[in-house]
């Protein structure tokens, strides 16, 4: 089904629920779950526990705020601003200090997959990933995917704050040089 | 809980208990934060004794015209950041124009005037108190404004507020021009913007503070 087909169908399903039709809202909200899981999952790879819960958030805010979707407007920026909304609240909760996808656009081009789309390129992080030892693993997972702190990380993983800083180094630097990548990791974050 | 378990809980509650659309929300805030701006502005200041000729005087217009453009502007954006996924618009424009106005209406008096009338033109009698009496009879419109957004789903917190208290402060000033005594329009684009820009700066505080949800 094309993008345009699933905003036309949840769009139908949506109006026909805030009309009245228990079932078609029903309906609306298991798709828009389905929906949302992927979009969650693809921004929260380093989190796969908290996926659910933050889908069930979103869920239960656009249901709370269902008021403020009017007939006249596309459906599709509406769920992406509330989804995208939410996803910031969590990780500003965690302490995090930007959305997922900005470190993850910085990585793309250090791996050399920027043409792939992201599905490939997590699929070749994760893999990257696993042929590093476990706690330089952790670190760049926290600190380069996640976005969060050195110091969140630290208290996260229970290491010590240079023990981060070292293994985030040290893993991207081994990252390069097996991957065959030139360009230097810029500066720790 | 399962997520299937929220999605039945929540729906048999797709028509009930659905609160109003955010148009008659912020058009309802508008009115009790209009109805607040008068009280203070009666009750503490008094129309200006001179209300019955007033109308006469074109600078009466742009006093009170300029501070609506910039509140209808700010009102406009309220009920776009109001609502997710509907970007803020160019109600900047608006707020732009209603600038330009005041300071080229001023610039030209100020140029026409004799220099050494110039001074009394742009401190006028009242200047020291001019932004703050702006500033509080604003208040319940920021206020009501802001009470208003809580209901909603603004994302972009402090833009939301900032637009808030754009639609409070040029509610505030037209609302304060029923009383102001002052008539220089460079008087206008100096205490006037200055008054209309607090309520803005403590909208774009307050944003990201009140309006979490």
């Amino acid at each position: 089904m094309s993008a345009a087909d699933t905003e036309a169908e949840l769009r139908r399903l949506l109006l026909a629920g805030l009309a009245g039709d228990d079932v078609a809202y029903r309906r609306f909200l298991q798709l828009l779950a389905g929906h949302l899981r992927g979009f969650l999952r693809r921004r929260l790879f380093g989190w796969p526990d908290d996926v659910e819960d933050l889908v069930q958030e979103c869920l239960l805010a656009m249901h709370t705020k269902r008021h403020t979707y009017q007939a006249d407007q596309p459906l599709t920026p509406w769920v992406h601003a509330i989804a995208r909304y939410k996803l910031i609240d969590l990780l500003r909760v965690r302490g995090a200090r930007e959305a997922l996808h900005d470190p993850l656009d910085e990585a793309m081009p250090l791996l050399g997959a920027a043409e792939t789309d992201a599905l490939d390129a997590r699929h070749d992080v994760l893999e990257m990933l696993q042929s590093l030892p476990a706690k330089q693993r952790r670190s760049i997972e926290c600190v380069k995917i996640a976005g969060l702190s050195v110091a969140e990380t630290a208290r996260l993983t229970g290491q010590s704050e240079s023990a981060v800083k070292v293994g985030v180094h040290r893993g991207l630097k081994a990252l390069a040089a097996r991957f065959g990548v030139t360009r230097q990791p810029e500066g720790q974050r | 809980m399962r997520t299937d378990e929220l999605i039945t809980l929540l729906a048999t509650r797709a028509a009930a208990e659905r609160q109003a659309p955010a148009a008659a929300a912020l058009l309802r805030a508008v009115v009790v934060g209009l109805l607040g701006a008068l009280l203070i502005m009666l009750a503490g200041y008094g129309v200006n004794p001179a209300l019955p000729q007033l109308p006469g005087r074109p600078m009466f217009w742009i006093k009170l015209g300029a501070p609506a453009l910039v509140a209808a502007s700010g009102a406009l954006a309220v009920a776009r950041l109001a609502r997710p996924g509907v970007p803020a618009g160019r109600v900047g424009w608006g707020i732009a124009l209603a600038l330009a106005l005041l300071w080229g209406v001023a610039l030209a008096q100020w140029l026409g005037a004799p220099a050494a009338g110039r001074s009394a033109l742009l401190w006028g009698q009242t200047w020291r108190s001019c932004p703050f009496s702006i500033g509080l009879i604003a208040l319940p419109v920021l206020l009501a404004a802001l009470r208003a957004l809580r209901e909603l789903a603004p994302t972009r917190l402090r833009l939301a507020g900032a637009a808030a208290g754009a639609l409070a402060g040029g509610a505030g000033a037209a609302v304060y021009a029923l009383h102001c005594p002052e008539f220089g329009a460079p008087f206008l684009a100096v205490w006037y913007v200055l008054g209309m820009a607090l309520p803005v700066a403590v909208g774009a505080w307050l944003g990201p503070r009140v309006l979490r949800w």
